[in-house]
């Protein structure tokens, strides 16, 4: 048993990889901060659907939403209530961003934390980023 | 107990039913709560069933009176110019939905040896004929292009792949390729507008008859800009402005031997 030496290092090196991704981790901001709801979509207090649904199945939603715009044609959404919205990301007062004006602090907090990155934002665009 | 096949299938056949029965009972206490969302087009969105174009080129003048449409639909579009980058033009790079075109290059058919001197080096407006029998529909394989009810030629950006099988398709060379990021270009001139998205690389492009428009109750751009030069309406309807100016006047459609049956007329 000679190789005592090479062997704790090896350990040692093994344990090091083993953690590194938690001490990789250890110092960045992990915590999550809730996104916040603009003043216009406060005063809406209803959402396309009700707001738990919404959470869960808004990626559902929007894509549903844009084959029946692109291939359908069809680009009003009439909900539950008998409320009109334009079936749009950001073209208008009545597209998801014309009441969601804050896509920073809105959208990109939760997918920033849960570390999603929608492809959406390649083509569409955020008429407050543009200007 | 004893456990036999009969009493089995018994036992299973009882709880699929009633797992059915109770699936059932909950979309039906579900839709019971408020009206049923639903999805429609705008009030005041122009319908067709089948759009068409008729261009009269006797009063496009010169080269200014062409871009000057040109440049109307890029805007709108968020369509990318290379060309400010400052490098040499690279054709291949060039993204466009409408261009002008010569005579002989627009209508290769109709290029006779000995051909009337005001059309020959008349500037032309050339864009997706928005085809009957679209070609560039037939070789997608993944649907990405569509010919929608009212005849448009559509593209579904989301789904297109840039295999560019549509590009080798298309007899007009209507159809570009985004070989590079779009938005570097754009984002160079500052000019992107909202309400029409940009495209990613990898993806094809090309003129949509502004279906974006038409569903707000616009004609198209190019139609709004041109002061009556480009008529726009229903192919299928005696009364339309297209179907006066088709019956009043000879026109000419491009490479008509292909059989595509473009929606686009030219007057000349």
């Amino acid at each position: 048993m000679n190789d005592k030496k090479l062997i704790i290092t090896g350990v040692i090196i093994f344990i090091f990889i083993l953690i590194f991704p938690f001490l990789y981790n250890l110092g960045g901001t992990t915590e999550f901060i809730d996104p916040v709801l603009s003043e216009k979509a406060k005063a809406a207090k209803f959402c396309v659907v009700p707001k738990e649904d919404m959470k869960v199945e808004h990626m559902q939603i929007l894509d549903v939403w844009r084959d029946t715009v692109v291939r359908k044609g069809e680009r009003v959404y009439v909900n539950s209530d008998g409320k009109k919205f334009t079936m749009s990301l950001s073209t208008g007062e009545n597209s998801c961003l014309g009441c969601h004006n804050n896509k920073a602090e809105f959208c990109d907090r939760c997918h920033d934390y849960a570390s999603v990155r929608p492809y959406c934002w390649d083509c569409h665009t955020d008429p407050k980023e543009i200007k | 107990m004893e456990n036999s096949r009969r009493k089995f299938l018994k036992v299973a056949g009882a709880s699929a039913l009633g797992m059915g029965m109770a699936g059932t009972a909950v979309r039906a206490i579900a839709s019971g709560s408020g009206n049923k969302p639903k999805t429609m087009k705008n009030d005041n969105a122009l319908t067709a069933k089948h759009w068409g174009m008729v261009i009269d080129t006797r009063k496009f003048k010169s080269h200014k009176d062409v871009q000057k449409l040109i440049d109307v639909c890029h805007k709108i579009h968020n369509v990318p110019d290379f060309e400010y980058l400052g490098e040499h033009k690279q054709q291949m790079h060039e993204i466009k939905w409408m261009w002008e075109e010569e005579y002989k290059h627009a209508f290769t058919d109709l290029n006779y040896k000995y051909v009337n001197k005001r059309v020959e080096h008349l500037p032309f407006l050339v864009l997706c004929n928005h085809c009957e029998n679209p070609p560039c529909v037939k070789a997608c394989p993944t649907k990405a292009t569509f010919k929608r009810d009212d005849g448009i030629v559509s593209m579904d950006f989301h789904r297109c792949i840039g295999c560019r099988f549509c590009m080798a398709a298309c007899p007009y060379g209507s159809r570009s390729f985004n070989f590079r990021d779009p938005r570097a270009a754009l984002n160079l001139k500052e000019e992107t507008v909202s309400g029409f998205p940009t495209r990613m690389k990898g993806v094809v492009e090309k003129c949509n008859f502004c279906a974006e428009r038409l569903a707000i109750g616009k004609k198209p751009a190019c139609v709004e800009a041109s002061n009556g030069a480009i008529a726009f309406g229903d192919l299928e309807d005696p009364e339309s402005d297209v179907r006066k100016l088709l019956e009043s006047n000879y026109t000419i459609r491009r490479k008509q031997g292909m059989g595509t049956e473009p929606s686009v007329y030219y007057i000349v």
